[in-house]
């Protein structure tokens, strides 16, 4: 298996990195975030912008770079597939992942499992009410 | 038994809500906090107390909710993902539930570049969307994001925010939604000093069918000078301040550049009131408690109802 993964790697790392300039977190969701790695986000954000992005789409820490949200909102509008999964929420960063196959993480479902206390929400619930006294 | 968010209270009530921003301590005397706080008093229903606002270092916002609290006051926690790990997000959120805080606001906060630490690490473990999703499984479901079970919920008011003035625009609505579906329950925005454009971020708002799901509260500016405006407008990040306000307060006197800021602001007031959607103003005077009073007065806002007693010290089941 370790031999499988370092040529899996081989081919993965060099290509995504040229492409997408892909951080290598082991989860990709680029499919959700118009081919924009989030992972270049300087707050590594997975589920949309923060507000400090500049009025001329630049990030609010590097000023001569386009955010990353930008592009990926952009991105997505072209995309003939998967367009709505921006709105997906997306569950938490594993970092044990860091620089393993996410190639290989997909195929075996490991880049699908979230922390146990993880639900999120597919429908649109109903205003909630805080829950008094449980 | 944990008493209810009495900021939750009064927007379900259908009342038009007023918060307003305490200025951050740089205080190791509790009365710093609370002289602030005290101008507020009976002006406003909820004070948030903010989170190393700016990036800069100050006083906990663990440390000021629970100052007010102590003194009846309705805290609204602030807590950014900038500075803490999931392991110290959820330990402070059940600190603070613990020591009488209901109500919360998560976000992703400014970065560490744009403080007095520049050079800090940041942290940046879940993003501000995650953060509520843990809020809410913590009250809804009663457990940690790992799956443990916590001997008691907490009963937060859980708050996010949102910038409809930062790029991508279109994007922002249905981020909102995002925040809804992962458990947000009201909303502060950046400040706004465009009406038009935020109507038009209210308008996509309500197309998304959010309006009646979660309470939305601008936030309202209160400068007090020209050059406060014009730092505004050039160097704080996302903030949107249109070029003909800096110059109407330009144009004024310096001696008269609180009272017009004052006015500036009440003319916001009432402008963001008539949009449909909005639940209440989120008054912001940068160490200026005062200005938040006066425009409070000006707009009509006052007398607010008077606070339920808290049940709180010795209340908790």
């Amino acid at each position: 298996v370790r031999v499988v993964e370092r040529l899996v790697l081989a081919v993965e790392k060099p290509l995504k990195q040229a492409v997408w300039d892909c951080r290598m977190c082991g989860q990709c969701i680029l499919h959700a975030t118009g081919l924009s790695c989030p992972m270049r986000c300087p707050k590594n954000l997975r589920n949309g912008p923060c507000g400090g992005v500049r009025a001329d789409g630049n990030c609010e820490v590097f000023a001569d770079k386009r955010c990353v949200w930008v592009e990926a909102w952009e991105g997505s509008r072209r995309l003939p597939l998967y367009k709505d999964h921006i709105e997906h929420l997306q569950k938490p960063v594993d970092w044990r992942l860091q620089g393993t196959s996410s190639w290989i993480n997909l195929v075996s479902g490991r880049d699908g499992i979230a922390p146990a206390g993880w639900s999120p929400h597919p429908a649109l619930p109903q205003r909630r009410t805080v829950a008094e006294g449980t | 038994m944990t008493s209810p968010s009495r900021l939750a209270d009064r927007l379900r009530a259908g009342t038009f809500v007023v918060t307003a921003e305490l200025s951050s301590s740089n205080s190791a005397d509790p009365e710093a906090t609370w002289r602030r706080a005290e101008v507020l008093r009976g002006s406003v229903d909820a004070i948030n107390c903010t989170d190393n606002t700016s990036a800069h270092v100050h006083l906990s916002s663990l440390a000021a909710a629970h100052l007010l609290v102590e003194r009846g006051f309705e805290p609204i926690m602030q807590l950014t993902v900038r500075d803490r790990n999931r392991l110290a997000l959820q330990a402070d959120l059940l600190g603070a539930a613990a020591l009488g805080v209901r109500n919360v606001v998560l976000m992703s906060g400014d970065d560490v570049t744009a403080g007095d630490h520049p050079e800090a690490r940041r942290i940046y473990d879940i993003d501000s969307m995650q953060l509520v999703e843990v809020a809410a499984a913590m009250r809804d479901r009663g457990t940690y994001l790992s799956g443990r079970k916590l001997e008691q919920a907490p009963s937060f008011f859980i708050g996010a925010v949102e910038n409809p003035f930062a790029p991508p625009l279109e994007f922002r609505p249905l981020r909102l939604q995002k925040k809804v579906r992962a458990g947000a329950d009201f909303i502060q925005t950046q400040l706004v000093f465009d009406v038009p454009l935020f109507a038009r971020f209210m308008a996509m708002v309500a197309d998304v069918g959010l309006i009646d799901k979660v309470y939305i509260i601008p936030s309202i500016g209160i400068p007090r000078s020209a050059r406060g405006a014009r730092f505004m407008r050039e160097k704080v990040p996302g903030l949107h301040v249109p070029e003909t306000l800096v110059a109407r307060l330009e144009k004024t006197p310096p001696a008269l550049q609180a009272e017009e800021g004052i006015k500036l602001a009440v003319e916001l007031v009432n402008a963001v009131r008539e949009i449909p959607g909005v639940s209440g103003v989120h008054l912001i005077g940068i160490k200026w408690e005062e200005g938040v009073v006066q425009v409070a007065g000006a707009a009509g806002l006052l007398p607010r109802p008077t606070l339920s007693p808290l049940v709180t010290a010795g209340g908790h089941g």
